[in-house]
């Protein structure tokens, strides 16, 4: 069940200039949160933002009633949540959203800048479960993969940069193990234009691909319209339908 | 303490929630019981499905948002079919939202509402700013918009409110020419037509160019209309426009409002709503207010 909720800030922590973490305590029983799955955090003490920031759950601790969010500082919300302090309260709307699906048997997962986010909750999940996926993570350079070492000991790990300064030189669809057909499901979170080249070469391989979508939002939950993608099937909210979409049902939006 | 009627509802509290900002009401489930508000106003819905306008359809602005969603909606067949059955029993005073780009399109939808035994009344959308035909094009001209109510009047027996848009030089006049027309009560305002431009990449932020501006920043215009409609006319007033708080809900309430809708706010706080009759209940006794009537139109 959808839940709002005051959080306490139980750990900020900087990643680079670009990024930061903020480790969340619920105060009561958190409600399940399924990987992919997103919150709705409200931005105070400033005029200039009046709705909530969606933001993808990186990392649970269900038994500590915690989950922790990954943050690239792009805009006047995300600028004003960076000064956010360990101990601050956050009110916060989860679990938003359509999530992952955990149900395959050797997944690969590509993500690229922040949209390593979710990646690390998919990647436990399926730990969880005995599957080992691959996990492979892309950037323009090393600085731009904010998270790494955390993922080692759920899969396989590899990384690649455009200027070869982490793991291999290139795109993350050039990297050695982005072979499509190796994997029963590809699911890739980060910027349009790399998931939209990875969804096409799952769907040329016939693979089963889910993509993430980041779209402005108001609302969060399906109310308001606004964040909708341009599916098969007509406009689908991001934030209910979504964010996490089936590749086949984006053939338009793939382009 | 807090009911108040408005033509031949009863609301138990003045709080209602603005159409578009409030899904179907299920949306909400999860946060608030439904049934502490006055009422709902669901969806705009029109003849047909309607897909909206492209993505990016919104933009937040200083204490606002702009957007330009375009009244997408499952059509009035799918709404009586599908929908209706989900969401009749909630126990509060569920209004369907009409919206068209022609008066037979409006007659029509209102016609096959009137058939729902739990929907008591229909906001008659003359108002969207976000559609190319229609929508708006009726609300701004007071011929257009008494033509357009008279003939929903002929076919439509219930409570007809008629929503009315701030992007006119006159709402006064508006609000007569639907109140001659056979408007039941009228609810203001609709957003305001606006405008943001990102300078970075030197284009508009809304794939529409323009679009509706709605949220805190609104409501001091909203309060100026629902105090100057509600002086001309004799039907009840509906006030909305940036009500985020109890306060502000008073202050429409004051104005002359019978019954108010939250729209934007929805957005900040699913709750906001609840908090709202709270606020309300709270001001009435601190100011030793037995019937909120009694506060309705004192300015």
């Amino acid at each position: 069940m959808k839940q709002i909720a005051d959080f306490t800030i139980a750990k900020r922590e900087q990643l680079g200039e670009h990024y930061f973490t903020l480790t969340l305590q619920h105060p009561g029983n958190m409600e399940t949160i399924l990987p992919g799955q997103f919150v709705e955090i409200e931005v105070k003490g400033t005029r200039e933002v009046m709705l909530r920031r969606p933001i993808s759950i990186h990392d649970v601790d269900a038994e500590k009633g915690t989950m922790t969010l990954l943050i690239q500082i792009v805009g006047k919300g995300t600028r004003q949540l960076a000064t956010l302090k360990e101990g601050d309260k956050l009110n916060v709307i989860y679990p938003l959203g359509h999530g992952f699906a955990t149900d395959a048997k050797n997944p690969l997962l590509v993500g690229g800048g922040a949209g390593i986010a979710p990646l690390l909750h998919l990647a436990k999940c399926y730990n969880e479960k005995g599957v080992r996926p691959t996990i492979l993570l892309g950037g323009r350079n090393a600085n731009l993969i904010p998270v790494r070492d955390a993922f080692k000991p759920f899969g396989t790990l590899a990384f690649a940069t455009e200027d070869g300064s982490l793991g291999e030189k290139g795109l993350v669809t050039q990297h050695s193990l982005f072979q499509v057909s190796n994997y029963d499901l590809i699911q890739t979170c980060g910027p349009t234009p790399m998931m939209k080249a990875i969804a096409r070469e799952a769907l040329k391989a016939d693979v089963r691909c889910e993509v993430s979508l980041e779209n402005m939002m108001a609302c969060g939950i399906g109310a308001c319209l606004c964040c909708v993608c341009d599916t098969d099937e007509g406009h689908k909210c991001v934030c209910k339908e979504g964010p996490v979409f089936d590749a086949r049902k984006l053939t338009k939006w793939i382009g | 303490m807090l009911e108040v009627k408005v033509h031949n509802l009863t609301l138990k509290n003045p709080v209602m929630t603005a159409s578009g900002t409030f899904g179907y009401g299920e949306e909400f489930a999860d946060f608030i019981d439904i049934s502490r508000l006055g009422g709902i106003v669901v969806k705009g819905t029109t003849g047909e499905r309607r897909q909206g306008n492209p993505y990016p359809r919104m933009a937040e602005t200083p204490s606002g948002m702009l957007n330009a969603v375009g009244l997408q909606n499952v059509g009035v067949g799918n709404f009586c079919s599908n929908v209706y059955p989900r969401i009749k029993d909630m126990d509060t005073n569920i209004i369907v939202n009409v919206s068209g780009s022609s008066i037979e399109e409006y007659c029509s939808v209102a016609e096959q509402i009137d058939s729902l035994e739990n929907i008591p009344a229909i906001e008659l959308n003359i108002s969207c700013p976000n559609v190319k035909k229609g929508g708006m094009g009726f609300g701004t001209n007071p011929d257009m918009a008494a033509q357009v109510v008279a003939a929903v009047r002929k076919v439509y027996h219930k409570t007809l409110i008629v929503k009315l848009t701030p992007n006119v030089t006159s709402i006064v006049d508006i609000a007569k020419a639907v109140e001659q027309a056979g408007a039941d009560s009228v609810s203001l305002i609709n957003t305001m037509l606006g405008m943001a431009i990102d300078v970075e990449k030197q284009r508009p932020y809304l794939s529409t160019i323009t679009g509706g501006l709605s949220g805190p920043c609104v409501k001091p215009v909203a309060v100026r209309m629902v105090w100057q409609v509600s002086h001309a006319v004799q039907i009840p007033v509906i006030g909305l426009g940036g009500i985020c708080c109890a306060n502000d809900a008073l202050e429409f309430l004051m104005a002359g409002a019978k019954a108010i809708e939250v729209g934007t706010a929805n957005f900040m706080d699913p709750t906001v709503t609840v908090k709202i009759v709270e606020g309300l209940e709270d001001y009435c006794n601190r100011h030793g207010i037995k019937d909120i009537n009694e506060i309705i139109g004192i300015i």
